[in-house]
Parts: structure tokens; sequence; C-alpha cells
């Protein structure tokens, strides 16, 4: 293999981790502050890209009406609870924050779809619907059971990877798309061409890892959110509220996931089913980083996708065995190096 | 009227209860100790009165019953609690945990973070120069006062206090009963829970003591601390001290 | 379990193939050799606690292997079923090692990893045929008969699943099924009843494995063709929620759950697309809100639910254990009274800069009953977990019995005649009082998961049983063996700790708080009992925050505060001792009630 080679397949491999490193960031946040190994958040990739694919074309999405049912039985469960508990001024702000604000997006994308807005308010719409997705997905499938075990939580993310992946299909069909990359400009540097669309999607990952830094060290929501990581009950013990914990956690997650299911989209084509290989690549990167690390998850996801295009380039037909089987080196290096449990934990 | 009240409070692990019918009362602005030997059931009273674990009976929190309520939002509503671990947030600075302690009043709205912080640090020192250590590295003392100090960030009307003293060395144990009798000029109410009985009934207006999960003596602080009973039973006695 | 059970299954399989119509006995096959698989899931995740989602990778390479090999080879199936084994066994170790020693979500992880992996293994090796896979595969035949018809796979396939049922159902009640019931990894207590947790874990993995593996083995001469796509995560994931919506605490629950998911889906994909005209995998949506709604309202699955439902065995018996008499086990001669046991010199234990213990020293000499008491936080419990090795001390020596403990696991010292009990009773709840008990016998039998699913144990396991009714018996609690160890009030779960404890045959027993939340006579009564342990040879240290119950009971106190050891002593020497006054006190008062009390 000549450098020249050796250099883009580096540039494509960073790429795409870049893409694994936003989902590995993630699954360690929602993991810290929800114990929820969430590896059916690659379905949030899958959602925003075939979305963007679809007003491309000029046709809303169909997963719209699966945000609108979502949006209807959450406020129907928050109003009730409300009610029940004699907090009937709190009705008309749950409204507005359960259904409203869903439905106004839900409007918007019916609306503008079949106007072929510019590409960057495809792009909005797009990550706006499956932003909203997150929340609603929290509450109705983790929050009545918040306090339940790792393992029963993540029994219930993988069973959400079926119903996801279910409404994938029947919204978007088995059909594959692509879409045209977003920057479509390449910039030579000596031998190496800098292709403007990997340029994008590390400008992202920087920039969002710089605003999530920033949430966490510097406003005291990303604190309550860290300091519910590290103590649950010191953390209620305040008042944070675990749900709203877990519900911003999770808003995040879909933000995150519809983001890098828009740069996926320009550069590689996304099926419906797609999405779980995806997040659970992510969770291979986190895993690196014992699912704490920020860093580590990044550099992690970072060194799956290069791994990954290479092997794609040397053993087409294995690509995902090879890279699943790195999780044998990883998890040996855990097994040696991580202690093993302390007394009384959980699982 | 009564800042925080029970009647037959009862909270119960798997089949077996652990606290089987308490009625205690703390009057707005009393110390009121509840003492007894460990595996009463006083950290668990604590924690069923907090919302952190279900419980039966009743509980009255200046009047109104809070069985439904969340334990955030009797937080919101005053009511606050400082653990026998204190729990704290370990990998953060004790600047952080202290504005985390504001948390439930920032999400009411509340702008007046200055001058409560200002409060605090009047009565903890320390925790002023030990503002950017994080709170892992403290020693147990300045935990003991961080942990005070994020409940009093609060702004709480009614403070329970889980062993206080617990892994202190004895100056710092007076110390920290010391600005416990210091908050009753505040106005805020005060449960406190020890196993250092004498130093409890000493600030305390008001006694209960807690034995296998039921109240068994009760009475003004001064006259418990005096009960030939109470002496025999928190302090050791030759003889059996059986009734 | 319930023979009367077994009995109807069976003659319901005996005369299914002439009730059902051809479709459904096929559908029952699949049910059957799914039911296998999740068996397994049932004695690893329900019993065992651990996770699996690479069950249909493990029936993978016995349907390959054995499709394989009597194609290229044409090797005997009854040959290539053992092939198929041992390398799944192989295989099975592997990831076991790697993912073991981890702990929570790492076994799921690994497995899903796994599963992806040896998909795509499957579906690129030009000897499997890639993505086609291999057809052909030749009937089985046994006694000259060939078997190729329906019903008669339908008899192979349900013996095989009610062999795993038994199987399963006689590992749960043995010795080794409650090693495998005592919660592992996630307590201290397993370890220091000298269960091999590590082992016990790898064992029940492999041997789930084995089962996928025969499964697999019957779904290929079954079929008489294979391809990757069943192997695949997605079937993984399948038969765990089959374990999930049966109920995996329950060897009936994997039938069920299997049944359900089989059958339910056949349903489905036959309703689905005739009302909505389109054609899919939307069965996978049903099932996963299923599985969500299964873990949010009935979350211990359906079998177990709906058993709860039934009326009630009264007093919360969980159990109905006939204990008979049998030989009664080896026992340990106890030490010569007075000789030195313990000895403990300069231990010291560091969490960071702080020191939990420090520089403590003291001996116990056999046949006493010696108490380690200090104010809350003073360092007791570490104590105790350094001599029972639970956790490792920073410096300091330790032997016992004239033999180093020098860095010994906390089994090992168990092993060497040291056992303890917790300050918050851990007892296993969903496991009957005896059971809990026999659990501290575990030491002193020897048989495996081999032998309890042939029932080469039962011998043995009377005699642990026995072992178990003794000491409870000696507790005082001969009457309770059958209720479920957290039905019964804190003061009796002490007690049952405490003859869990002695079913271990301890030469030394440590208590941690034993009185704690007793009531009076309950204390009266426990005093009685370490009395009499004491007659009888046995040496007690003991944690109590009571002085009343340990100034009355003990010879020796060894009183500890901030870590260090600041008085030795018997009981009034203590309570005079100005160091222990200032420890409880914060000062040494004029008033001192210590001084009154003496």
């Amino acid at each position: 293999m000549d450098t020249q080679i050796f250099s883009i397949l580096l540039e494509d491999g960073i790429a795409s981790g870049a893409i694994y490193a936003l989902l590995a960031l993630t699954m360690v946040l929602v993991f810290a502050t929800t114990r929820i190994l969430f590896v059916s958040q690659g379905e949030f990739v899958t959602f925003s890209g075939l979305s963007f694919a679809s007003f491309q074309l000029g046709i809303a999405p169909q997963i719209v009406w699966l945000l609108a049912v979502l949006a209807l039985v959450v406020t129907a469960l928050e109003v009730v609870s409300a009610l029940r508990l004699g907090q009937g001024k709190r009705v008309p702000w749950l409204v507005a924050i359960h259904l409203a604000l869903p439905l106004a997006v839900v409007g918007a994308c019916l609306w503008l779809a079949p106007l072929k807005p510019p590409v960057l308010v495809q792009a909005a719409l797009s990550v706006a619907l499956v932003t909203a997705l997150g929340p609603a997905v929290y509450r109705l499938a983790f929050e009545p059971v918040a306090n339940a075990s790792v393992r029963t939580l993540f029994v219930i993310a993988i069973a959400l990877h079926f119903i996801l992946q279910g409404f994938g299909l029947l919204f978007f069909g088995a059909e594959g798309y692509r879409v045209d990359p977003l920057i479509d400009l390449d910039v030579s540097l000596g031998a190496t061409v800098l292709k403007g669309q990997a340029m994008l999607v590390l400008a992202t990952l920087a920039v969002l890892t710089a605003a999530l830094y920033v949430f966490f060290e510097y406003t005291l929501l990303g604190k309550a959110l860290r300091a519910t990581a590290i103590n649950r009950i010191g953390a209620r013990i305040v008042g944070i509220k675990t749900p709203l914990a877990g519900r911003i956690a999770f808003t995040m997650s879909a933000f995150i996931g519809a983001i890098a299911g828009i740069l996926a989209v320009g550069s590689t084509t996304l099926y419906y089913d797609s999405g779980f290989l995806i997040g659970l690549k992510a969770v291979l990167g986190a895993i690196c980083g014992a699912m704490l690390s920020y860093p580590l998850a990044i550099a992690g996801a970072i060194g799956v996708g290069i791994l990954e295009t290479f092997s794609a380039f040397w053993v087409s037909a294995y690509t995902e065995a090879v890279v699943f089987s790195a999780l044998i080196p990883v998890l040996l290096w855990l097994s040696l190096y991580a202690m093993p449990s302390e007394e009384g934990q959980e699982l | 009227m009564l800042a925080l009240e029970t009647r037959g409070l009862t909270v119960g692990y798997g089949k077996a209860n652990v606290l089987h019918g308490i009625d205690v009362a703390v009057g707005e602005g009393a110390i009121v100790s509840l003492i007894g030997p460990n595996g009463a059931g006083k950290t668990t009273m604590l924690m069923a009165l907090m919302g952190l674990l279900k419980s039966g009976g009743e509980v009255r929190y200046f009047g109104e019953i809070i069985r439904n309520v969340d334990v955030e939002d009797r937080v919101a509503r005053g009511l606050c609690l400082v653990p026998e671990r204190r729990e704290l947030f370990g990998d953060m600075t004790v600047g952080d945990n202290l504005a985390l302690g504001r948390f439930s009043g920032w999400l009411k709205g509340d702008r007046d973070f200055k001058a409560t912080l200002d409060d605090v640090f009047q009565r903890f020192p320390r925790l002023l120069e030990r503002l950017s250590k994080n709170a892992s590295t403290l020693s147990g003392g300045e935990r003991q006062m961080l942990a005070l100090g994020r409940a009093l960030m609060s702004r709480p009307k009614v403070l329970m206090l889980d062993e206080p003293s617990l892994g202190l060395a004895p100056l710092m144990v007076r110390e920290i009963f010391r600005i416990i009798a210091d908050l009753r000029k505040t106005g805020v109410s005060i449960l406190l829970i020890e196993q250092n009985a004498r130093a409890a009934l000493e600030i305390a207006d008001y006694g209960y003591v807690l034995e296998n999960g039921a109240i068994t003596l009760e009475g003004p602080a001064q006259e418990l601390a005096g009960n030939p009973r109470i002496v025999d039973t928190y302090l050791g006695r030759r003889q059996s001290a059986a009734e | 379990m319930s023979v009367r059970a077994l009995i109807v299954a069976a003659a319901l399989l005996l005369i299914g193939p002439w009730l059902l119509p051809p479709f459904y006995i096929t559908l029952a096959n699949y049910v059957g050799l799914a039911s296998i698989v999740v068996l397994g899931l049932v004695l690893l995740g329900g019993a065992g606690g651990l996770m699996s989602f690479g069950q249909a990778a493990f029936v993978g390479i016995g349907a390959y292997t054995t499709a394989y090999l009597s194609i290229a080879y044409n090797l005997s199936p009854w040959l290539s079923l053992f092939v198929g084994l041992a390398v799944t066994g192989g295989a099975a170790l592997l990831l076991g090692a790697l993912t073991l020693r981890l702990t929570g979500h790492y076994l799921p992880i690994g497995t899903l990893g796994w599963s992806v992996s040896i998909y795509y293994v499957f579906a690129n090796i030009e000897a499997l045929g890639k993505h086609d896979g291999l057809s052909d595969i030749p009937p089985l035949t046994a006694f000259g008969f060939s078997l190729q018809s329906s019903n008669a796979f339908f008899y192979l396939i349900w013996i095989v699943a009610l062999l795993a049922l038994v199987s399963i159902n006689n590992i749960l009640d043995s010795r080794f099924g409650r090693a495998v019931r005592s919660g592992g990894r996630t307590t201290p207590m397993a370890e220091a009843l000298g269960v091999n947790t590590a082992r016990v874990s790898m064992t029940i993995f492999i041997y789930c494995a084995l089962l996928a593996s025969v499964s697999g083995w019957l779904y290929a001469h079954f079929m008489r063709f294979v391809n990757p796509t069943p192997f695949g995560l997605g079937t993984s994931i399948e038969y765990f929620f089959m374990a999930v919506i049966g109920g995996a605490t329950s060897a009936w629950g994997a039938i069920v759950g299997a049944g359900f998911y089989i059958i339910g889906k056949q349903w489905l994909q036959t309703l689905i697309p005739a009302f909505t005209g389109r054609v899919g995998q939307y069965d996978v949506i049903v099932f996963g809100l299923i599985v969500i709604a299964i873990l949010h309202y009935a979350r211990q699955g359906l079998v177990p639910s709906l058993a709860l439902l039934l009326p009630r065995k009264a007093g919360g018996r969980v159990a109905h254990h006939v204990v008979g008499s049998a030989e009664p086990l080896a026992h340990r001669d106890k030490p010569q009274p007075g000789t030195k046991l313990l000895q403990i010199d300069r231990m010291e234990k560091r969490f960071g800069g702080l020191a939990a213990v420090n520089g403590v020293s003291f001996d116990i000499q056999a046949g006493e009953i010696m108490a380690l008491i200090g104010p809350n936080g003073a360092g007791k419990t570490t104590m105790f977990n350094l001599i029972t090795g639970v956790i490792p001390k920073t410096a300091g020596r330790i032997s016992f019995a004239g033999h180093s403990l020098d860095g010994l696991g906390s089994r090992q010292v168990m092993e060497r005649g040291i056992t303890r009990t917790f300050q918050h009773a851990l007892l296993r709840p969903h496991m009957s009082v005896l059971e809990n008990v026999a659990l501290g016998a575990h030491t002193r039998g020897r048989s495996g998961l081999i032998a309890a699913a042939l029932r080469l144990e039962r011998k043995e396991e009377a005699r642990l049983l026995a072992e178990a009714k003794k000491q409870l018996e000696r507790v005082g609690l001969g009457d309770q063996f059958d209720a479920a160890a957290d039905s019964l009030p804190l003061g009796k779960q002490r007690l049952i700790e405490i003859a869990r404890a002695l079913a271990s045959d301890p030469l030394l027993l440590l208590l941690d708080e034993p009185a704690a939340g007793l009531r009076y006579e309950e204390k009266v009564a426990l005093a009685k009992l370490l009395d009499n342990l004491r007659t009888e040879g046995m040496t007690l240290l003991l944690v109590e925050h009571d002085m009343d119950f340990v100034m009355n009971l003990v010879d020796r106190v060894v009183v500890m505060d901030f870590g260090e050891k600041i008085a030795e002593g018997k009981p009034d020497e203590i309570q005079t001792n100005p160091k222990v006054i200032e420890a409880y006190l914060g000062s040494v008062d004029e008033c001192s009630p210590l001084k009154h009390a003496v």
C-alpha cells in the first residue's frame, strides 16, 4: 500500500470514526446520567438521515406521525398525573412543552417539505424532528422504571431497537438512501486531498465537544447532570429530578444522533436497519473509555472508524467481523486493568 | 404550627417491618433529637421522611400531608436532609457542590444565590478556603461542613441531620454541634439523629428514643438526659438493664 | 419441581402429533428448538444473573459443524454432534474468559459483538457456502429408522427439550444450583461462603452454550439446510426476549416464552399483511412493546407473575423440603482452648489518604468470645473485611491456627475455617430458609453441575440438607425451613445467617453486629446461643454496639477509635478506661455515666 492510499483511507476512517465519536460521547453522557446503555441510539441516526433524504425528494418523512402520536400519549400521561397530584395549574405548561412544541415541528415538516426549502432548512427540520423524539422515548420507555437495574434498562434499550427499527421500515421502506455531501469542496494539501465533508464532520465533532464541555463545566444545569451521574442520592436531595436529567440526556442524545445522521447520509448509504450497527460501533468506542471517560470514548470511536475503513480495504467481506472482534482485545485490556466488581455492585 | 409531624409511620424492607408506627413531632423553630442504638431504624426513618423510601402512615409538613410529594418537590418546599453518608459530589469542587445546593431554588427562579452563599461562608469560613478543591479531597470534618453548607444553600425550613458527628474527632464534633445550635437563630426547625446521645440532647428542646423500630421514650431534652435508663442503655453498665 | 407437571407434559407430547395439524407440528418443533436454547438462558440469566445475547451464534456453531462434517466428510451426525459441542464449548470458554471477569454490561455487549462477528464469518466462508449456506444435509437415522418426518422429529426435539428442562430443574435444586443462585459477584456473601463465583459463572455459561449447540444440531438435520440468517444477532435477541416474556426465573417460563413468541410471531406475520397490506418484519414492533410492557408491569415475566395470582401458600412458604436423616458430614477438630487461634499484627488499611485501620494488633484465643467495639466509623467493619479477605490490606500480618492468611481472598480465608456474617443480613430473598443455610455448607460438598443434572449427588445433597436442618434447629428455627428467607423478621434473619455460618463448620465465627435491631427477648436468646457455642468450643469475634449485650457476654474486648486500637482487656477494665470513656463521650466528664455504672 502506498502512502497516498494510506492517507485516503486514514482520512475516510477518521471521518467515519468522528461520526461514531459523536454517538460515543452521548452514550457516555446517557449512561452516566441514567445508567442506560442506550444501544438503540443509532436509530436516531437513521431516522434523521432518512428524513433528510426524504426532504431532498420534496416529501415530508412519514415519521412525523410517530412523533405526533408519541407527543399525544406523553401529554395525556403528564396531564393525568398532574391532575391526580392536584397540580392543575401546570396543565397549560405541560401541553405547551409536550404537545404544542412537537406538533409545531410536525406542522413545519408537513408544510415546508413540498416547498423544497434550502438544504440547511431541510437538515434543521430533520434534526428538530428527531430531537423531539428523544425525550418522548425516554418518558415512555424508561422513566416509569428509572430506578430499575442496569440490566433491565439495557433490555428495554434493546427492545426499543426492535420497535424503532420496525418503525424505520414502516416509514422509510427497505430502500437505501444517500444524498449529496453538504460540502462538495475538496482542498488539496500537497499530495493529500482534504474532503470537505470529512472536514465538516470533524468540525462538527470539535464544536459539539466544546459545547458539551462548556455545558458541563459552566452551567448549573450541566453541573446538575454531572452531579446525577456522580451521586444519584446526593442529586435527589438537592432537588435534581432524575426524570429531568434523563429527559435532558435523551434530548441531547437524539439531537447529536440526528446531526450524525445528517452527516452520515452524505457519505454513505443508509438503510432503515443501518442504525443498530452504527450504534454498536459507538458503544465499542465508548467501552474503550470504560463508559466513563469522554476523551477515551472519542479516541476509541475514531479508532473503530479507522479499523473499519482499513479492513474494508483489505478484507471487505469480513469488515464487520473484524471490527467487532476488536472487542476482544478491548475487553481483555479492561479485564486485566479495570478492577472487577467492588462489593455490592448492581447487576 | 408543627413543622413536621408523623403519625403511625411504618417502613418495611421486603416483608419485614423496620419501623412500626412512629409518632414524632417537630415544632417550628425547634431542635428535636432522636437517639437510639445502631439498627434501631433512625436512618430509615429520615429516608422515609425525605421520600427516598416508601412508607405507611401519615407525614405532615406544616400541616399538609406530603405522601404523594416527590423527594425533589419536598426539597423545593424546604425540607432538607443531610444524610449519614453525606452524599457529596466527590469529583466536583466545593463551589460546585454549594452551587448545586441552590438547584431547586434556581429551578423556581430564585436568583438570591450570592447572598445565600455569603451566609454559608460566614458560618463555614473553611469552605471559602477550599472553594476550588474537589469534595473528595476534603477531610471528614470539612465534608460534614460542606454537606451542611450545601443543605443550607437550599434555605431549608426543616433540616434533618443524620449523625452529623459520625466519624469526627472530638474537637470537630463540638464545632459541628456549636454550628447546629447556632442555626436556631435562623428559625429553621431541626430534626437531629445521633448516637452521641449526650451532645444531641444538650442542644435540643425535645428528645425521642428510638429502639427496635419504635419510640420507647420521649420528653423534654433536659429530662431525658437525666433519665437513668438512657444513661444505662447508651453508655453501658455491668448489670443488665432489663426492665 | 412438580413431577406431576412433567408427567402431564410428557403425556401431551405423546399424543400431540395426533391432535395437531401438520403445520402446527412444525411450529411445535420450532418452539421445542427455541425452548432448548431459552432453558439455558433461565439458568444463566434467571438464576445466575448473567445476560447473553450470543445464544444464536452457539446454535449456529452446532448447526454449521454438523452440516459441514456430514456433507463434506460424510461423518455420522451422531459423531458431528460431539464435534459441534466441543467447538461450541471452546468458543464459550474463550468468550467467557474475556467477559465474565468484568462486571455488569460487558457480558451482554461482548456477546452482542460476538453475535455480529460470527454472523459475518458464517456468511463469508467459502466452505460454508457463504450467504447461501449449505443444503442437502443428510437426515438423522437411528437404529435403521430414518427420522425424516416432522412427526418423528417432534418426538426427538421434545424429548431433548424435556431432558433439558429436567436437567435445569435438577441443577437449580442442588448444591451447585444454590451456588448459581447465590448472587455471585454482586454480593460479597457468595465468596465469603466459599463459592467460587468465577468458576460457577463459567460453568453455566458453557452449559447453556452447549444446550444451544444441541438445538443447532437438531435444527440442521430437521431443516436439512442452513444459512447464516437464523444465527445472527436478531435471533439472539429473540431468544432473550422469549426468556424475558416467559419469565427467566422459571424453567417452565422458558417453554411458555418460546411458545408465546414463536406462535405469536407466526400469527402476526399472517395478520399484519392481511390488515395493512404491507409485508415486512413489523412483528418486531409488537414484541418490542410486549417486552417493555412486561418489564414495566410484570418484571418477572409471564409464568412467575401468573403464579403469584394463585392462592399463596401459608406462611410465605416457597419450598417443600423433605429432609430425612443422613450420615452427618465430617467436621474439623476444634483447637485446644486457650491456644492462640488468630493473630493480627500491625494491620493497616488506607483508602486514599484516609487510614481506616491504622496499626491494630490483637490475638484471639481458641474458645473465647471477643468483642470489637468503638464509635461509628472507628474501623471495625473494615477490620472484619480485612480479616476475612474481602478487601486487601495495606500492611500488616495475619495468621490463623499457625498459618499465614496474608494475600488470601475471602473464599480461601473461609476454607481455612473463618466464617462471617454481615451487618445487613445478606440472605438470598427468593431461596427458602433451608436453602440459604445449606449454602453455608457449600464447601463441605463436592458435586458440580453434571452430577446435579443427572441426580448423582442425592446422597451428598441429603447430608448437606440434614446439616442445614441441624444448624437451623440449633438456632431455634427448626420449624421454618420452607419459608422464603425475606418473609421473616430481621431478628430471625440474623439467626439464619448465624445458622448458615455454622453450617460451614468454622473454627472462628465473626459476627457483624448480631444484636442490632433485635428485641430484648431476642437479644437474650442470642446471648444464650453464643454462650452455648463457646461451651462447645467455638471461638467468636463480634462487632457490637449494644454495650449491655457485649459486657455481659464476652471474655475480652478490643476498643477501636479512628482506626486505632485504644484499649484491650476484660469488660470491667474497659468500662473504667478513661480513653474509652473519652472516645464515647467526646471528653472526660465529671458526671460520666460510665463511672456511675461500674
